[in-house]
Formats: C-alpha cells, sequence, structure tokens
C-alpha cells in the first residue's frame, strides 16, 4: 500500500517535470523516467507482461524516436529560445496549482464508495486469450501498422523530393 | 471503505491526473514536439486505466493483451506524428506552431 502511494506521487511527479522542463531533451528523458515508473506500477498491478512491453517499447522505442526529432529540427533562434523561456513559466505554472486543486478535490469527493468491488472471476492465462480470443481485433492492429508504414513512406518521399 | 477500495481510488485518482497533465500540455504548448510529447502523456494515462480495470475484475490476461496492442498503435502514432514534425520542418523551417498559423495551401505547379 505505502509501496504503491509512492509509486504514484512519483508518477505525477515525473509527469509533471516532463511538462515543465525547460529543454526538450530534458522533457524527453523525463518523459522516459514516467515509462519506467508506469511500468513498476504496471508489475504491482500483476499485468508482467504489458509491463515488458511498456518498459521496452515506452522507454526505449519512444525516448529513441523523441530525441532523433529533436536532433533533426532545430529549435528557434536564441533570442526566440530565451524569450520562450520566459515566457513559458508564466503560461506553465497553473498546472501545479491546477493538480493539487484537483487532488484535494477529489480526495474529498464523496464518491469513495463507487471504488468498493469484489473480483469476479479468474480468466484464462494471456497465452489463450492473446492468440485465441481477438481474431477479430488483429486484423485492425494490422491494418493501423499498415498505414503506419504507408504514412511514414509518403512522407519521407516527399521530403526527399522537396529537398 | 476497504483496503482495496481505498487503492483502486489511489490509481484512479492518479489515471485522471495524468490525463489533466497531458490536456495541459497539448493546450498550452505551442512547440509540436512538445504536442507529442501531451499525446505520449495521454495515452500512459490511457494504458494505467486499462491495467486498473483488468486488475479491478480480475480479468488481467485480456487487460494486458489490449494494453500490448494500445502500445503498438502508440507506437504507430508517434512515428507518424515524428514524420509529420519533420516534414513540416523541412517545408517552413519551424517548429513553433504560431508560425503555422499563416501557411496556406499551394498548387502542383506540375499540373
Amino acid at each position: 500500500m505505502t509501496i504503491i502511494m509512492l509509486l504514484l506521487t512519483l508518477l505525477v511527479l515525473s509527469a509533471l517535470i516532463t511538462v515543465m522542463a525547460r529543454t526538450l531533451i530534458r522533457s524527453a528523458i523525463a518523459l522516459a523516467c514516467t515509462s519506467v515508473l508506469l511500468t513498476i506500477i504496471l508489475y504491482v498491478l500483476a499485468s508482467p507482461v504489458a509491463a515488458v512491453f511498456e518498459l521496452s517499447i515506452c522507454a526505449g522505442l519512444i525516448t529513441v524516436i523523441l530525441i532523433s526529432v529533436i536532433s533533426l529540427t532545430k529549435s528557434d533562434s536564441q533570442k526566440d529560445a530565451v524569450a520562450a523561456a520566459k515566457g513559458r513559466l508564466k503560461r506553465f505554472w497553473y498546472l501545479p496549482v491546477l493538480l493539487i486543486a484537483v487532488g484535494i478535490g477529489l480526495y474529498f469527493a464523496p464518491f469513495h464508495a463507487v471504488f468498493v468491488t469484489a473480483p469476479i472471476e479468474t480468466d484464462a492465462g494471456i497465452k489463450s486469450v492473446f492468440w485465441n480470443m481477438r481474431q477479430f481485433d488483429i486484423f485492425g492492429q494490422i491494418i493501423i501498422l499498415l498505414t503506419g508504414v504507408f504514412g511514414v513512406a509518403v512522407l519521407f518521399k516527399e521530403r526527399r523530393k522537396n529537398g | 471503505m476497504g483496503d482495496f477500495g481505498q487503492q483502486l481510488f489511489l490509481l484512479t485518482g492518479t489515471g485522471a491526473m495524468l490525463i489533466i497533465t497531458g490536456f495541459y500540455c497539448i493546450l498550452v504548448s505551442r512547440n509540436l514536439i512538445r504536442t507529442l510529447i501531451g499525446i505520449e502523456l495521454l495515452s500512459k494515462a490511457i494504458t494505467l486505466f486499462i491495467i486498473i480495470a483488468g486488475y479491478m475484475t480480475n480479468r488481467t490476461a485480456l487487460a494486458q493483451s489490449i494494453a500490448i496492442t494500445f502500445i503498438i498503435l502508440e507506437v504507430v502514432v508517434m512515428v507518424v506524428g515524428a514524420g509529420l514534425v519533420i516534414g513540416v520542418y523541412s517545408k517552413s523551417g519551424s517548429i513553433n506552431a504560431r508560425v503555422l498559423q499563416g501557411i496556406e495551401g499551394q498548387e502542383d505547379s506540375r499540373e
């Protein structure tokens, strides 16, 4: 119980750091830290396979994608960057206040009773669910993966033509 | 309220806070890469919610397989978004959303 409270607090804090960080690289690394904390929470919630996927894809692959995008695009000039950093704090300081207000509001809200649910049944193992129960939405997943592949192919083709 | 219910309340409240953080990031930031990061925070909250639902009803196998599907689709969204950001940058030389407001469509000169 105390471990999960600590983990959830750290998760919200690292999400806050992700949004409030001044440079994009720091923001991407804080996002990876959020992924790692979410991995530990998923493991505590008895979902080790999803935790492994979250760790390897969200903390690994997406960080690589974000850092390559950051290095491929150059941000504004130095003067603009300083002005933006000055203006940033003015726009972003509402977020911690909002989060604290929402947290206090949720804590004193009267719907604690909704969450008293008992486990209803145990189910089959993840292997049988993954390979036997989901013939239909695997098709959708394949179509979306192909959409992603063709989208990236079209985008990069156009970029080469223009450059 | 039992210990189980309190734990679920804490988990769901954290998910709600993550969703607020992601929406704030998308709404307030002007950098396109920060918008991608906001989408990423939102999808982390949704992964957490799917797993909480599976944990609540003791159907973790189904919840895990759906979460894995969601994580894979999240990567597709991120890759296409990254390609769009790079395309916008090579076209207009900036990734500031304010700069993009003045862009108009271009006719194809080969026609």
